[in-house]
């Protein structure tokens, strides 16, 4: 079965269970742009081009799964964490979150909704601030939207606190006082503060210390089976999301290339740009990691403020022909749940 | 809020790195402050300063200072009959032709028909041993006028630090809302207003203000007995002894270089994650600009205020100096400088002059200091690293 999905096909279906796979579709992307304007003038200045950081991206996130985002510095993953989020403005598509379409939503609304969705980061120095105690920082959500009274908001930072497995005796600390995997958990700690369903990891453990990092995602898996999570999980490198990722998106200069299992993404690439990424994750086994072929990519990832035309990866594309510097490829199902965008895969 | 019941809790992380000794942002900026002698010293200068200027009145009771308008205004002796200074010819005549010199004293009848002194001072009422007991009177001289010049540079601190107080005023209060809302709403609005910043920043500030005080002078002239507003603004000023004008001039031109800077430290933690995360909770514009950005970016903007005093207090100096500032008769730094220098003192009576030139050197020294330690101690960069 193939089908292409575009942006008008966006079915009426409410909060519902997707078409093809029978899933509970927990959020809904469909032709997602966020295009940055580049200006210039003295006073009254024009737009004279625009970054595009995200291009077009349509794929569905299902609850309680833990969808994995790859891909190069720069080719627009945080920004469509942020995008979906609505802490930036798309400039064209929809997002919708269990039926509501949220890049209309102003106000009071979309303050509601952010209690369903929250944002881990990835730099745990700069996403606290150094000017509030830990105490305030994790109740900070809690008093935005007015709940509980004092007393019962230090309560709950407790229990959050000891839920991210931080002691909360030092609540009353600043955060420069604390490690980098444990400004982590309290950042961990303010994003559940609102009981979220959904929460966009942005790379929360590339900042870590390796020996950290293991602790953080099992802090984090253990928190998706107990509070029944959903997550969009960024990462720059495939092999760090093999075993936390149920599906795996990999995105290249604001868009998707290829949407797959994990474990058919990885025992099965289809996208010469998915392939090229794998071949440079060393692989355990000894016998086979002798006979990996490393696929070196040529040239630099073009600016996202000047793409390509046609296949936007048609510059750095071992196998690229002539359609590919015509056709821009739509994102197909080439096989059950595979999805790839390359007009040399069929 | 069930989830903490359900689930064991992760096994708590060492709590042994994180030191049992509590630290604040701000307990930390004391401590770093304090290692600076330096600016600890400037501190208690900038304290001592402010402090005599608030209690310059009481000085002048307890006869320590006498300010200057000699017996004139302040004394009022004897009750009975005798109201002031206009009954009395001889003795203030007497002690302010000699001031300078040596012991000088007047021996005059008092209205009770008793032998009474005035000191070289010009002090009144005096018997004759008040007189041999009486070793000094100003402790740094008078001037040729006879009034008391340590009591004259004290009340021209008050001068000094009312300009100070002010210009970093308005400057704080302006700029930070200029640059605030120019660097955090951004786009549009940003670049017109920062052009126009631009554009002030291009302009010669101090002939502005020479030209800004020449003009309201004449305006004084020409409006001093009108009704209305403006003849309510000159009345002000010439309560306030020139210094309304002198706070506007001042003020008018100082929250240009803050408005940069704030606009400048908004725009590097407007990006930040952690004010992200706020927006991301759904706080409003305001709750991120005075919870988030306030408080990180206003250590770097006193510390700029701070080093800025210095220049609002040589200003007035300097404008008093050429006769733009103060009104005449009203004590300040600059002026009593230029009032020697017009009398001819300079040269014969150098002591005279040092007295508020090292006033004004001591006080614009001190905020140079300060501003140095709150630099040192509020830098989170030299801070922080255990
Ligand atoms: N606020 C912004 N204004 C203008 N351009 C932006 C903005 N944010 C991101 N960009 C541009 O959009 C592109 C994608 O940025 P993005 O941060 O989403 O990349 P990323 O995939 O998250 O990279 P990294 O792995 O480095 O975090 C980049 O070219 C970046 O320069
Ligand atoms: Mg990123």
């Amino acid at each position: 079965m193939t089908t292409a999905i575009h942006t008008e096909q966006t079915s009426p279906d409410v909060a519902g269970v997707d078409k093809h796979s029978g899933k509970d579709v927990l959020l809904k992307v469909r032709g997602l742009r966020k295009h940055f304007p580049i200006k210039s003038g003295f006073i009254f200045s024009r737009e004279v081009a625009a970054v595009k950081a995200v291009d077009g991206l349509n794929f569905d996130i299902y609850r309680g799964e833990t969808l994995g985002l790859v891909g190069e510095s720069g080719c627009g993953k945080s920004t469509t964490g942020r995008t979906i989020l609505q802490l930036h403005r798309a400039t064209e598509g929809l997002v919708e979150y269990e039926g509501v379409e949220l890049t209309t939503l102003k106000g009071n609304k979309l303050r509601e909704m952010r209690r369903e969705m929250q944002i881990i980061f990835q730099d745990p120095y700069a996403s606290l601030n150094p000017r509030m105690t830990v105490q305030r920082i994790v109740a900070e959500p809690l008093l935005v939207h007015g709940i509980g009274d004092s007393k019962s908001r230090e309560k709950r930072v407790a229990d959050l606190l000891e839920l991210v497995g931080l002691n909360p005796y030092f609540a009353d600390r600043y955060p420069h006082e604390f490690s980098g995997g444990q400004r982590q958990r309290i950042g961990i700690a303010r994003a559940l503060a609102l009981d979220p369903s959904f929460i966009v990891c942005d790379e929360p453990i590339s900042a870590l210390d390796v020996s950290i990092q293991a602790q953080v995602v099992n802090l984090l898996e253990q928190l998706q089976a107990d509070l029944g999570l959903t997550y969009l999980f960024i990462a720059h490198d495939l092999s760090m999301v093999r075993h936390i990722c149920d599906r795996v998106a990999v995105m290249y200069l604001g868009k998707i290339v290829e949407l797959a299992e994990s474990e058919e993404l990885y025992t099965n690439p289809l996208h010469p740009y998915t392939q090229a990424l794998l071949s440079a994750v060393p692989v355990p086994d000894p016998n086979v990691e002798d006979s990996r072929q490393r696929i070196i990519l040529k040239g630099d990832l073009p600016s996202p403020a000047n793409p390509p035309v046609g296949c936007n990866f048609n510059t750095r594309c071992p196998v690229a022909v002539d359609v590919c510097h015509e056709l821009e490829p739509d994102l197909i199902e080439i096989l059950p749940e595979h999805w790839v965008a390359c007009h040399r895969v069929t | 809020m069930a989830e903490s019941n359900e689930s064991k809790p992760v096994q708590l992380i060492d709590d042994e790195s994180i030191s049992q000794k509590h630290s604040s942002p701000m307990g930390d900026a004391l401590r770093q402050f304090r290692h600076n002698k330096a600016s600890v010293v400037a501190f208690f200068v900038i304290l001592f300063f402010l402090f005599m200027a608030l209690t310059a009145g009481i000085w002048t009771q307890v006869g320590l200072l006498d300010h200057a308008r000699g017996y004139r205004a302040t004394h009022t002796i004897n009750p009975t009959g005798w109201e002031g200074v206009d009954a009395w010819p001889d003795p203030g005549h007497c002690a302010r032709d000699n001031l300078d010199r040596d012991e000088q004293w007047c021996a005059y009848l008092s209205p009770e028909e008793q032998l009474r002194f005035s000191d070289k001072c010009g002090r009144p009422d005096l018997t004759e041993e008040d007189l041999e007991q009486r070793q000094w009177c100003y402790l740094l001289g008078g001037d040729s006028q006879g009034k008391d010049w340590l009591s004259q540079t004290v009340y021209g601190s008050q001068v000094s630090l009312a300009v100070a107080v002010t210009g970093s005023t308005v400057s704080l209060i302006v700029g930070i809302i200029y640059g605030v809302i120019s660097g955090y709403y951004g786009g549009r609005l940003d670049n017109v207003m920062m052009r126009f910043v631009d554009f002030l920043y291009g302009i010669p500030g101090l002939v502005i203000i020479i030209l800004m005080q020449v003009y309201f002078r004449e305006i004084s002239r020409e409006y001093s007995d009108s009704e209305g507003i403006v003849g309510f603004v000159v009345g002000l000023d010439k309560s306030m002894g020139g210094l309304f004008f002198l706070f506007i001039a001042i003020g008018l031109l100082s929250w240009i270089g803050m408005a940069r800077l704030a606009r400048g430290q908004v725009l590097s933690y407007r990006e930040k994650e952690f004010v992200e995360a706020a927006r991301a909770v759904g706080a409003s514009d305001r709750r991120i600009i005075f919870v988030h950005l306030l408080p990180n970016v206003i250590g770097p903007l006193l510390v700029a205020e701070t080093l800025a005093i210095p220049g609002y207090i040589f200003t007035e100096a300097f404008l008093s100096f050429i006769g733009l500032g103060v009104q005449p008769g009203v004590p300040s730094w600059g002026e009593m400088i230029s009032r020697i220098r017009q009398q001819g003192g300079l040269f014969s009576n150098r002591h005279i002059v040092l007295v508020p030139s090292i006033a004004l050197v001591a006080l614009t020294l001190a905020f140079n200091f300060f501003g140095d330690g709150l630099r040192d101690a509020l830098d989170p960069r030299l801070r922080g690293k255990v």
